[in-house]
């Protein structure tokens, strides 16, 4: 039978991902010189694990380079090796070699075998020669094919049966190899009074002739060397007594395949439909579908409260169906009762459904304490990093995106925040500096906090900086939040020297970018010489959407609640009208332009006149506008319904979502109805 | 066919091992550590043991000093999977009370091999 091993590589690489990353974390926390033995073995198990699956899976590189991580990892488990900032730093390498390996299989593209053999040689060195010779795996090769006589004397010991062996399974093993005889000798055997059934009092003597070596034999009894006495000789000569020390025969390995093989992985296919991979040597194949769907982990718990919610709403249905059948004035209210009940069903099952793409923050925060050490390290600055809330939890998707601004903003905490140790000494500070990252749930929001004990933000340099730059002029009053807000503008950096980690003054501007486009927002305090603290304001899912809805004509829109600043009567004294068509609003010392929806969406309506309707201010990629709409309807959370992959992109929506009453409201994109009324001032002028 | 039990703490190792022994015609019940895999044992008759050594919570060794202990399974076969390729783990095994051990990597059809010569 032929089993294709392609189906088991998704799960051998998600594993393997996960153990790397638990072999990181561990390596961190390690405390050189008095290392946690537990830690040690979280870190052996997950490099074991990794070896074995790899080793069966055809991935020898892998398995190979494993081997020597993991004779490491036992030699510190073993205490003969104590654990060292070099040998620390070399595993912490050696993990990365091993994600760019996994990385390059399960993407079929090269292995980089300079820097893997540089890695091996390094662990190598640390390790005895001998001790790496000696574990290495050997097939023993058969003695010349000769047809010998052989004799076995087999007398196990009386506990054999409780090792679950069998005589029997020996003997038919024997059997197998050659012309086999055999005779029991039961002269040990005591009265039947005196007989316990579960020990063995039988020996054996047995003549096996054929093409065999004695490796062979010895191989069969492997599995009781030792727990039995065993003689075996040719005819020709005094049998030999191997009680003690039967040769260990190594099971022989599959056929290894060079580097360059493991790129021909075989396409996902029905079993028997394809010869094994080590089989297929010269048919390209594409990678396997699988490998490209991202899946996710689901505790069973949250599976559970899905599978009772389903039961519950079954049995509201049927309630609800029963009613139906025999409707009457009398069961009004007992059919209220079920569709109050059939709702509260809905909302805890679109929870429950919605908790399952929900995964702990810890995932985005567990690359950071490596990150922190190797900056730290590289320029020389002493930091803590200190991480709360990891078991806070957020959507799958939000966290992919959220993750390289988090990057960002960490970065830019050790680089810009944090002070030289010396410099801390001189300002009163404790030489280590204290990067913080938290996370918590507040409201329906998820928020991310990443603070330092540094320098903080020095408001006179930003303002001297947006002055030159010409974002601001001299005259401008800003209060701090709008000082710290500069630091957000496109090509705005402060740091004096441009190092690789961040001041190229780019990336800010991004990082507020992507987070607006998750729907979130992000916000800076800071005191001088006290630190910073940026605040990232995440909705929990992208799924659902915080809404307020607005009435323009008949139609209803809704406007995401996060960009709404206020809403407000329109005082006509107010409204400035100028070049043509626009029209701009004083709000207190701002002016802001309006933006009329029934304009923007020729919709018909009886409110024209700024007075009789609302404005409602919202901000959109830090650009303020002020949308006029006939009323404001209720706040509700909406269901987002793309509208690209239903209908067509439409500038100024974002998407659209199904109402109680059935109708669809469109969802309004309030950065690109800014843009677009900008286009049509351009356009009217 | 044999009811076997497969204990692993991989995931991919489990799916390998199982999709294996069950295209055989096993019945297989399968954990991913010695506690869970002690449990398992304790509410099924089972006719093989396949564990790994290594895993977190309870490891494999514990796991057949354990089983060894319950009088179902004073005699069942018990296998350790084992990459250890000195003899160590392997009679550290034997001494818990295994039966033998199959070394790691193997293939399926390796796999099937020794099952079948454990389980005549």
């Amino acid at each position: 039978m032929s089993i294709d091993m392609s189906q088991f590589y998704q799960t051998f690489f998600e594993e393997s991902f996960e153990g790397l990353d638990a072999m990181e974390s561990g390596l961190l926390s390690l405390d050189v010189g008095a290392a946690d033995i537990e830690t040690v073995n979280t870190i052996f198990r997950a490099a074991h694990s990794i070896k074995g699956g790899s080793g069966t899976f055809g991935f020898t590189a892998v398995a190979q380079f494993t081997h020597v991580m993991e004779t490491l990892l036992d030699e510190m488990r073993a205490d003969t090796i104590t654990v060292t900032t070099e040998t620390v730093d070399l595993l912490l390498k050696s993990v990365d070699v091993l994600r760019d390996m996994l990385t390059a299989v399960q993407t079929e593209t090269e292995i980089d075998e300079e820097r893997t053999i540089e890695i091996q040689s390094a662990l190598e060195a640390l390790l005895s020669g001998e001790s790496v010779a000696s574990s290495s795996e050997e097939i023993v090769g058969t003695e010349t094919p000769t047809v010998i006589c052989w004799t076995i004397r087999f007398k196990p010991f009386d506990y054999l049966f409780k090792t679950g062996n069998d005589p029997v399974r020996i003997f038919q093993e024997l059997s197998e190899l050659g012309d086999f005889s055999v005779v029991c000798n039961t002269e040990d055997l005591p009265l039947f009074e005196m007989l316990d059934p579960e020990l063995s009092y039988l020996s054996w003597s047995i003549k096996l002739d054929g093409v065999i070596s004695k490796e062979q034999i010895s191989e069969v009894f492997d599995w009781v060397d030792g727990d039995c006495e065993l003689e075996i000789g040719t005819e020709d000569q005094v049998p030999e007594k191997v009680v003690a020390n039967l040769p260990t025969v190594a099971v022989p390995v599959p056929e290894p395949l060079s580097c360059s093989d493991e790129k021909k992985i075989p396409e996902s296919t029905p079993l028997a439909a394809t010869p094994a991979p080590a089989l297929v040597k010269d048919k390209p194949t594409k990678k396997s579908t699988a490998a490209d769907q991202g899946s996710i982990r689901v505790s069973i718990d949250k599976v559970d409260a899905l599978i009772n919610m389903v039961g519950e709403l079954v049995i509201t249905q049927s309630m609800l169906g029963q009613l139906g059948e025999q409707i009457d004035d009398d069961r009004l209210e007992k059919l209220q009762d079920g569709l109050a009940q059939l709702e509260r069903n809905t909302r805890e099952l679109q929870e429950s459904v919605m908790r399952i793409r929900m995964m702990p923050i810890s995932f985005a925060f567990q690359r950071f304490p490596r990150m922190v050490r190797d900056l730290s390290n590289q320029i020389g600055k002493e930091i803590e990093l200190r991480l709360q809330g990891e078991s806070t939890e957020l959507d799958k998707t939000l966290m992919e995106k959220i993750s390289d601004p988090l990057v960002h903003l960490v970065r830019n905490s050790i680089d810009h925040g944090i002070e030289t140790p010396n410099d801390r000494e001189a300002a009163g500070k404790s030489r280590v500096g204290i990067v913080e990252l938290n996370a918590f749930h507040q409201g329906g929001n998820v928020v991310i906090e990443i603070s330092d004990d540094g320098k903080g933000i020095d408001r006179e340099v930003i303002t001297g900086k947006a002055i030159e730059k010409g974002l601001i002029s001299e005259s401008d009053i800003l209060t701090d939040e709008q000082v710290f807000d500069l630091i957000f503008s496109p090509g705005f950096s402060t740091a004096k020297v441009v190092s690789d980690i961040s001041g190229r003054g780019v990336g800010m501007d991004v990082v507020k970018r992507n987070i607006r486009e998750l729907g979130g927002s992000v916000e800076i305090q800071s005191k001088k010489n006290e630190g910073s603290k940026i605040i990232i304001r995440l909705p929990l899912t992208l799924a659902i959407l915080d809404g307020q809805l607005i009435q323009v004509g008949s139609h209803t829109y809704i406007v995401p609640l996060v960009s709404i600043i206020e809403s407000l009567q329109v005082k006509e004294s107010q409204v400035n009208a100028i070049a043509g068509q626009a029209e701009i609003y004083k709000l207190r010392d701002e002016y802001i332009p309006i933006v009329r929806l029934h304009n923007s969406f020729s919709v018909n309506t009886d409110v024209t006149q700024l007075t009789d309707g609302l404005i409602v201010v919202v901000e959109g990629d830090g650009q303020r506008a002020g949308l006029f709409v006939d009323d404001l309807l209720g706040q509700q959370q909406v269901v987002i319904k793309s509208l690209e992959t239903n209908f067509r992109p439409v500038e100024g929506v974002s998407g659209a979502t199904i109402l109680g009453d059935g109708t669809v409201a469109l969802i309004l994109d309030v950065t690109g109805l800014i843009k677009l009324s900008r286009q049509e001032r351009i356009v009217a002028a | 066919m044999a009811k076997i039990l497969a204990v692993d703490d991989s995931a991919s190792m489990r799916q390998m091992v199982g999709f294996t022994l069950k295209s055989a015609g096993h019945d297989v019940i399968q954990a991913s550590d010695g506690a869970e895999a002690l449990k398992l044992a304790q509410v099924n008759n089972i006719d093989l043991v396949l564990t790994d050594i290594n895993m977190p919570i309870m490891d494999g060794i514990t796991l057949i000093k354990n089983l060894r202990t319950l009088p179902a399974y004073r005699f069942t076969p018990m296998l350790t999977l084992t990459t250890e390729s000195g003899t160590d783990r392997k009679m550290e095994g034997k001494k818990a009370g295994a039966t033998g051990w199959i070394v790691k990597p193997f293939s399926p059809e390796q796999l099937l091999a020794t099952i079948k010569k454990v389980l005549g």
